[in-house]
């Protein structure tokens, strides 16, 4: 019987390397694994690469993890959000590198690696700052800068629902970028307000299918 | 008589006004957000936010907060009927794709020619963050800036070429300050609406490039509080 489903947070996260690059979902405190988040401090790792839209909030999950250094590097699109102090530190310290990406070039490029592409050409930055060192090419008329894939070693995904198979459901604007970072990981773990029966989720309402998904924690409700 | 500048809010209405029946349109933080609650009533529009909403409605009444619904800049807001969720390759997908008939923005500056510059100050001391903004410029069929008309200093905002980095180049088709409404054409910046006791002249002190008045200009006279729609 397949049976996703592990009894501890610290289980979810067990083996996770240092050096690894970790896709954060959420956007602000909404749809935010926190709980994961905490339990890979507890676990240890180090030198990570982290993903996310924002850079953590107040002194808590990615917060947390880059006070205490375990973060090189952060790829975003809006560190100044919340209360980012504990990224701010980091970041006059230079004790960590700060990559930034158009909030839908940091998507699309996830779901380029999760759907098997190379990469892909966009508008989105093209003759700007960010736009610069990467290859262009002007297709139909307009400038268009190459975007690589990227790829997470794991993803921590922040779910309403989940059967043993691993299916989710999310809850309103907590949704955000839980889909497209499950897809794009080695490994995708999630973290779950309660565990349903298999077949009792609504097939149509199935937002990410088990296929993405490797460890299932449930924590409890929270936003 | 000196001319009284708009408030956030009137310029809020000013650019809401503009909204057409079925528009899909995205708001940027700050004052864009407000224009959501100053539609004229019985006309439909349809808002999308970057973090996965389309169908966003006002912010919420008190006692109706729901955790879950936040809008691009992280307040809370609501669902209208006929609303729903994507994810946020999908949201991206509607900006970047050029699915969204208006984005209305706020800048830091916006040149003759319409290149727009709201992502940095390049302040050494703060981390620059760029959200959705390059994707809204790129994508978006309309960029429509809502902003002061010249900077905390008195220094225009409207200028021959940006100073700050760029958001995206050529992009901005009309903007909404709290001094006038001013079209970007291939002829240059024509001023469309005027505050009451504005003159061109004026005007022309607080922008650097060329200001040309339009043949049919307006008075620009919003309500001295405009209604919101309530939630």
């Amino acid at each position: 019987m397949i049976d996703k489903q592990v009894k501890t947070t610290a289980e979810a996260v067990a083996g996770v390397r240092d050096g690894s690059t970790v896709l954060v979902a959420g956007f602000g405190a909404v749809g935010v694994a926190d709980n994961l988040l905490e339990a890979l401090h507890e676990q240890g790792a180090r030198e990570l690469t982290i993903v996310a839209n924002n850079s953590g909030n107040g002194d808590y999950g990615l917060a947390r993890l880059i006070s205490s250094g375990r973060v090189r590097k952060v790829i975003c699109s809006f560190p100044r959000s919340g209360d980012y102090s504990a990224f701010l530190n980091a970041y006059r310290a230079k004790s960590l590198e700060l990559e930034l990406l158009p909030q839908g070039t940091i998507s699309e490029r996830m779901r380029c690696h999760a759907a098997g592409l190379g990469g892909f050409f966009s508008p989105v930055s093209a003759g700007t700052k960010l736009g610069e060192g990467k290859e262009t090419r002007e297709i139909d008329g307009r400038l268009h800068v190459f975007e690589k894939p990227l790829k997470g070693d794991v993803a921590l995904i922040k779910a309403n629902k989940a059967d043993r198979w691993g299916n989710l459901s999310y809850i309103k604007s907590a949704r955000n970028f839980n889909p497209v970072m499950a897809m794009a990981a080695d490994l995708t773990v999630v973290e779950v307000d309660q565990m349903v029966e298999l077949g009792e989720m609504d097939p149509e309402a199935v937002v990410t299918p088990s296929i993405f998904v490797d460890r299932v924690v449930v924590v409890g409700a929270s936003a | 008589m000196t001319p009284e500048p708009l408030n956030r809010e009137q310029m809020a209405w000013r650019a809401a006004q503009d909204l057409r029946e079925g528009d899909y349109v995205n708001l940027g933080i700050g004052i864009p957000t407000l224009a959501a609650s100053y539609v004229p009533p019985g006309r439909e529009v349809i808002f999308h936010s970057e973090n996965g909403i389309l169908g966003m409605g006002p912010k919420p009444a008190p006692g109706k907060e729901d955790p879950y619904m936040v809008d691009a800049g992280k307040n809370l807001t609501t669902l209208v009927a006929g609303g729903c969720f994507v994810h946020h390759a999908d949201a991206f997908l509607m900006i970047r794709g050029g699915h969204l008939d208006v984005s209305l923005l706020g800048a830091f500056e916006v040149s003759e020619t319409g290149d727009l510059a709201n992502w940095t100050t390049e302040d050494p001391a703060f981390p620059p963050g760029v959200g959705g903004a390059m994707d809204l410029a790129v994508g978006a069929r309309a960029i429509r800036v809502i902003m002061e008309h010249t900077s905390k200093k008195g220094e225009p905002r409207i200028l021959k070429a940006c100073t700050y980095p760029l958001t995206a180049a050529g992009c901005v088709k009309r903007i909404y300050t709290n001094l006038a409404v001013i079209d970007v054409t291939p002829q240059g910046l024509i001023v469309l609406e005027l505050i009451p006791g504005m003159t061109l002249e004026k005007l022309q002190e607080l922008t650097e490039p060329r200001l040309q008045l339009s043949p049919d200009w307006k008075v620009l006279a919003p309500p001295a509080a405009p209604k919101a729609r309530a939630a």
